[in-house]
C-alpha cells in the first residue's frame, strides 16, 4: 500500500471511534453502501450538506427523521450535482457579501447510486466538474438500479443477473469505467474505495476532505438484496472484491492514477462470483467454464501492466 | 426614474437587475438568450453584482436555483419552449421546496414541428407545477412584473418560485419605451430577502425536500403548497397597490378595457391583447359593445375576480394561444370552472384558439369572433371550438404539401431503390 505521509490514519486504531450517522434506517441488513457512508460521514463530519438523487439513499431521511447531524436536500435522480452547484454558489455568494460569518460554511456532498451517476446524472456530473465545483461526490455502486428492484444499470458487470437480465447469460453488457470517464475531467480527486478496507477508505476521504474542487468517490457497495446473498456475508464478499482484483482500489491525482492497494497473489474471480445469487447461473445447473474464464480473463489483462 | 428603448428582453434583465439578484443559473435558448447575454455582460463589466453559472441544461439550471434559494439567496433565471420542458421535473420540486425565486419564461410553440415563434402552450405545461404566473403584454409590464413577482415570490404568505412569461419575438424583440426606476429606490421596492428558516447554516442543520410515507403526510405539504398559491392572490393585489404608489403604474391581476358596459367580452393574455385592444376600439367605433379582459395573473387563478368580471356579461369569446390536445384551449376549460353554477354567470362561453406558433391574429378575426359570439348568445348555442385560420392559408399548406409530394416523387423515381425496400 502507498504510504500518503500526510495522512492521519496510518493504522486501524486512527480510525474515529465515535460515530455520527445514526442508527435505525430503513436500508436493507448488510448493505455495504450504509457501510461506506458511515465510515465517510465519521471523517467528512456534521458541517456538511448531503444533497441526493433518488436511489436506497433517499430513505435515509423520511420525514420527521434522519440520520445525518448536519443537513440534507433530496433532489431529483439526474441532477444532484447542479443542488450541489446551487448550495455551494449560493454560500460563496454569502460568504463573499458577509452575511454569514465562515464558521457557517459547509462541505458540499452529493450522494447518489451508480444509476444516477454512471447514466442519467453522468451529464450534470460532467457539468460540474468542468465548472471545477469544489464538492464532494460520493457515489455508492450497487451494481444496478436498487431502489427499484435491482435492473441492470451502466454499472452492472457482464453476466450479473438483474431483475432486467434472467437469461442463461444474465447481462450481457459490461461494467461502464466512470473512474476513468470521472478522470479524463482532470477534477482535483477521484478514488474507488469500499467499506471493507476501511483505512484505505479513511485516507482518501480524508485527502479528498483537504482538497478544492471537484473530488470524486466510488465506493463498491455490496448489496445482499440486490446481489442475492446472506446478509452477513457482506464484509467477506468485500473482501473478495479486492482481493480477486474485481474492485480495484485506486486514486487519481495531477494526472496520474496509483493503486493504492495491489492484491498479492490475486484470488480466482470465482470465489466471488461463487457467492453471490447474482452469478448462480456460472456454476449452476452446470459450469460455464467459458463465461467464468472469461471474466478471469478480462481482471487478468486489467492487471498485467500494473505494479506497484 | 429615466426613460430608455428596450426589447422585451431587456425589460427582463433590467428587472433582474434592479431587484438586486444574487445568482443567475442559464442556458440559451432562442428567444430568450439576449436576456442572460445582457446579464451576463453587466456582471462582467462590473455593472452589476451577481454570479452567472451557465449549467449544461435547464433541468440541471432549474436545479441549482431552487438549491441556491433554499440556501438563502436572491436568485434568477430565464428560459423559453423546450427548456421549459426539459425543466418540468424540477419546477414541481423546486415549488416543493418552497424556493422563492424568479424565472422569465419567453414562451414558444413546442415542438413537434419545431418552431422559433410564439405560443403559450409551453407556459401551459407548467400551469401546474406550484410556480406561479405573470403574464406580460408590454415591455414596460415585463419589467415591473419582475420586480413585483420578487415580493410575492418572497413573501412569508407565499414563498413560491414565480414566472413572469412575455411572448417571443412579439414582445422579446420588440423595442418599446420604459419607464426604468432608480436602482436604489427599485431595491427598496424589493426590499432584502430573508429566507428565515429556509436555509443552510453549519450551525443549524436542516434537511429540505425529504421523503415521506403514505398518502397523508404527502397530501397535506401538496395541499399547503396550494394554499400558499392562493395566498398569492391577497398578496398580489398588496404588492400591485404598494407598487401603483412608489411607480405609478397599476398592474391589476386582470386588466380590465372598455369592459364596464360591454356585452361581449374576449378575454385571452399576452401581447396579442394590444390587437385585442385595437379591435375593441373599432368594434366600439361601429357601435358593438364590446370589451377585453387581460388575464395578467394565471396562477393563482383570479377565479372571484372573473366571476366578479364577467357577471351579468352576455356572451364570452375565449382566445387560447395553446392547445390542450383533445380538450381544446386550457384558459376557456378554466374560465369554464370558474365560472360553473355561479349565479350571474354568462351563459355563453366561446372559445377559439389563435395565433398557434406566432400566426398574427387579424382585426377582421376579431370582428367575426365578436360575430359568432353575438350569434351564439342570440341563437342560444355554443359553437364548437374553432381554429383561426383562413381559406388562403389553407391554399398556402396545400401548395407546400404539393411540392413535398412531388419532390418526393422525383427522388423515388430518380434513386436506385436499396434492394430492402422492394416491394
Ligand atoms: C427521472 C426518474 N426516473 C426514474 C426514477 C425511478 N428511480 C428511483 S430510484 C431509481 C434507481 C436509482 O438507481 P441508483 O442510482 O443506482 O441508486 P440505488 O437505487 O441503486 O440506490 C430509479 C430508477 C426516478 N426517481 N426519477
Ligand atoms: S437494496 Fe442494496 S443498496 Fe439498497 S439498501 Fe438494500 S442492500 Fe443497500
Ligand atoms: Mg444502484
Amino acid at each position: 500500500m502507498t504510504d500518503t505521509a500526510e495522512t492521519i490514519f496510518k493504522r486501524l486504531r486512527d480510525l474515529p471511534s465515535t460515530h455520527l450517522l445514526g442508527t435505525g434506517t430503513p436500508m436493507c441488513a448488510g448493505c455495504g453502501g450504509l457501510q461506506a457512508l458511515h465510515q465517510i460521514y465519521d471523517i467528512i463530519g456534521e458541517k456538511s450538506v448531503f444533497i441526493n438523487a433518488a436511489g436506497c439513499m433517499t430513505l435515509l431521511s423520511v420525514f420527521p427523521f434522519t440520520p445525518f447531524r448536519g443537513s440534507w436536500l433530496y433532489t431529483a435522480m439526474a441532477s444532484a450535482p447542479a443542488g450541489a452547484q446551487g448550495v455551494r454558489d449560493a454560500l460563496d455568494i454569502l460568504l463573499q457579501q458577509q452575511r454569514i460569518a465562515a464558521e457557517e460554511d459547509m462541505e458540499v456532498v452529493v450522494l447518489t447510486g451508480d444509476g444516477a451517476a454512471y447514466g442519467m446524472g453522468l451529464s450534470s456530473t460532467s457539468g460540474a466538474m468542468e465548472r471545477d465545483l469544489d464538492f464532494l461526490y460520493i457515489c455508492y455502486d450497487n451494481e444496478g438500479y436498487g431502489n427499484t428492484g435491482q435492473q441492470y444499470s451502466g454499472a452492472t458487470p457482464h453476466a450479473a443477473l438483474t431483475s432486467t437480465s434472467k437469461g442463461p447469460r444474465g447481462f450481457s453488457g459490461f461494467k461502464k469505467d466512470l473512474f476513468s470517464i470521472w478522470a479524463a475531467h482532470e477534477p482535483a480527486y477521484v478514488a474507488t474505495v469500499i467499506g471493507t478496507e476501511p483505512l484505505d477508505l479513511a485516507r482518501k476521504i480524508d485527502k479528498a476532505r483537504n482538497m478544492t474542487g471537484p473530488r470524486m468517490i466510488i465506493a463498491l457497495a455490496p448489496c445482499p438484496t440486490g446481489w442475492d446473498y446472506d446478509p452477513k456475508q457482506s464484509v467477506d464478499i468485500g473482501k473478495l472484491a479486492v482481493r480477486t482484483g474485481i474492485w480495484p482500489l485506486k486514486e487519481y491525482e495531477n494526472g496520474k492514477v496509483v493503486h493504492t492497494k495491489i492484491p498479492k497473489q490475486r484470488k480466482p474471480v470465482e470465489e466471488y462470483l461463487q457467492c453471490q445469487g447474482r452469478f448462480r447461473h456460472l456454476f449452476e445447473p452446470q459450469r460455464n467454464d467459458e463465461l467464468i474464464d472469461a471474466l478471469q480473463a478480462k481482471v487478468d489483462s486489467y492487471w498485467r501492466d500494473i505494479t506497484e | 426614474m429615466k426613460r430608455m428603448l428596450l426589447t422585451g428582453n431587456g425589460a427582463a434583465a433590467w428587472g433582474a437587475r434592479l431587484a438586486a439578484t444574487d445568482y443567475i443559473p442559464a442556458f440559451p435558448i432562442t428567444p430568450q438568450t439576449e436576456i442572460i447575454e445582457a446579464l451576463a455582460n453587466w456582471i462582467d463589466n462590473g455593472a452589476m453584482n451577481a454570479r452567472l453559472v451557465t449549467l449544461e441544461s435547464e433541468h440541471s439550471m432549474i436545479t441549482a436555483a431552487g438549491a441556491a434559494a433554499a440556501t438563502g439567496v436572491r436568485v434568477f433565471s430565464a428560459t423559453s419552449s423546450q427548456g421549459l420542458l426539459y425543466a418540468m421535473e424540477m419546477l414541481y420540486t423546486v415549488s416543493g421546496w418552497r424556493a422563492p425565486f424568479v424565472l422569465t419564461n419567453v414562451s414558444r410553440g413546442l415542438a413537434a414541428p419545431i418552431t422559433l415563434e410564439s405560443d403559450h402552450t409551453d407556459v401551459m405545461a407548467a400551469r401546474d407545477s406550484g410556480f406561479l404566473q405573470i403574464h406580460c403584454a408590454t415591455c414596460q409590464e415585463v419589467l415591473d412584473s419582475t420586480l413585483i413577482a420578487y415580493r410575492l415570490a418572497e413573501d412569508a404568505r407565499v414563498r413560491l418560485p414565480v414566472i413572469v412569461n412575455l411572448d417571443g419575438f412579439y414582445l422579446s424583440f420588440t423595442r418599446e419605451p420604459v419607464q426604468l426606476p432608480d436602482q436604489q429606490i427599485a431595491k427598496e421596492f424589493v426590499g432584502r430577502y430573508d429566507a428565515e428558516n429556509i436555509r443552510f447554516r453549519a450551525s443549524a442543520p436542516v434537511s429540505q425536500a425529504v421523503a415521506v410515507l403514505g398518502g397523508s403526510p404527502y397530501s397535506y405539504f401538496r395541499y399547503e403548497t396550494h394554499l400558499a398559491a392562493q395566498n398569492a392572490l391577497l398578496v398580489y393585489d398588496e404588492v400591485a397597490a404598494e407598487f401603483n404608489q412608489r411607480f405609478g403604474r397599476q398592474h391589476n391581476a386582470i386588466e380590465e378595457y372598455r369592459s364596464d358596459d360591454a356585452d361581449i367580452l374576449f378575454v385571452m393574455m399576452g401581447s396579442f391583447a394590444t390587437k385585442a385592444k385595437e379591435a375593441v376600439d373599432l368594434l366600439r367605433d361601429s357601435g358593438q359593445a364590446v370589451g377585453l379582459l387581460r388575464p395578467r395573473l394565471i396562477r393563482p387563478f383570479p377565479t372571484q375576480s372573473f366571476q366578479h368580471l364577467l357577471g351579468g356579461k352576455k356572451g364570452i369569446a375565449v382566445i387560447d394561444q395553446n392547445l390542450s390536445m383533445g380538450m381544446g384551449g386550457v384558459l376557456h376549460a378554466e374560465l369554464s370552472s370558474a365560472l360553473y353554477g355561479h349565479a350571474n354567470a354568462p351563459a355563453t362561453l366561446v372559445s377559439f384558439i389563435g395565433g398557434l406558433g406566432g400566426r398574427d391574429i387579424s382585426s377582421e378575426e376579431f370582428f367575426e369572433m365578436a360575430a359568432v359570439t353575438r350569434r351564439a348568445v342570440d341563437e342560444g348555442v355554443t359553437p364548437a371550438p374553432r381554429l383561426l385560420y383562413n381559406e388562403t392559408e389553407l391554399r398556402e399548406i396545400r401548395k407546400l404539401q404539393a411540392v413535398a409530394q412531388s419532390e418526393r416523387e422525383e427522388l423515388h423515381n430518380s434513386a436506385d431503390k436499396p434492394s430492402g425496400e422492394q416491394q
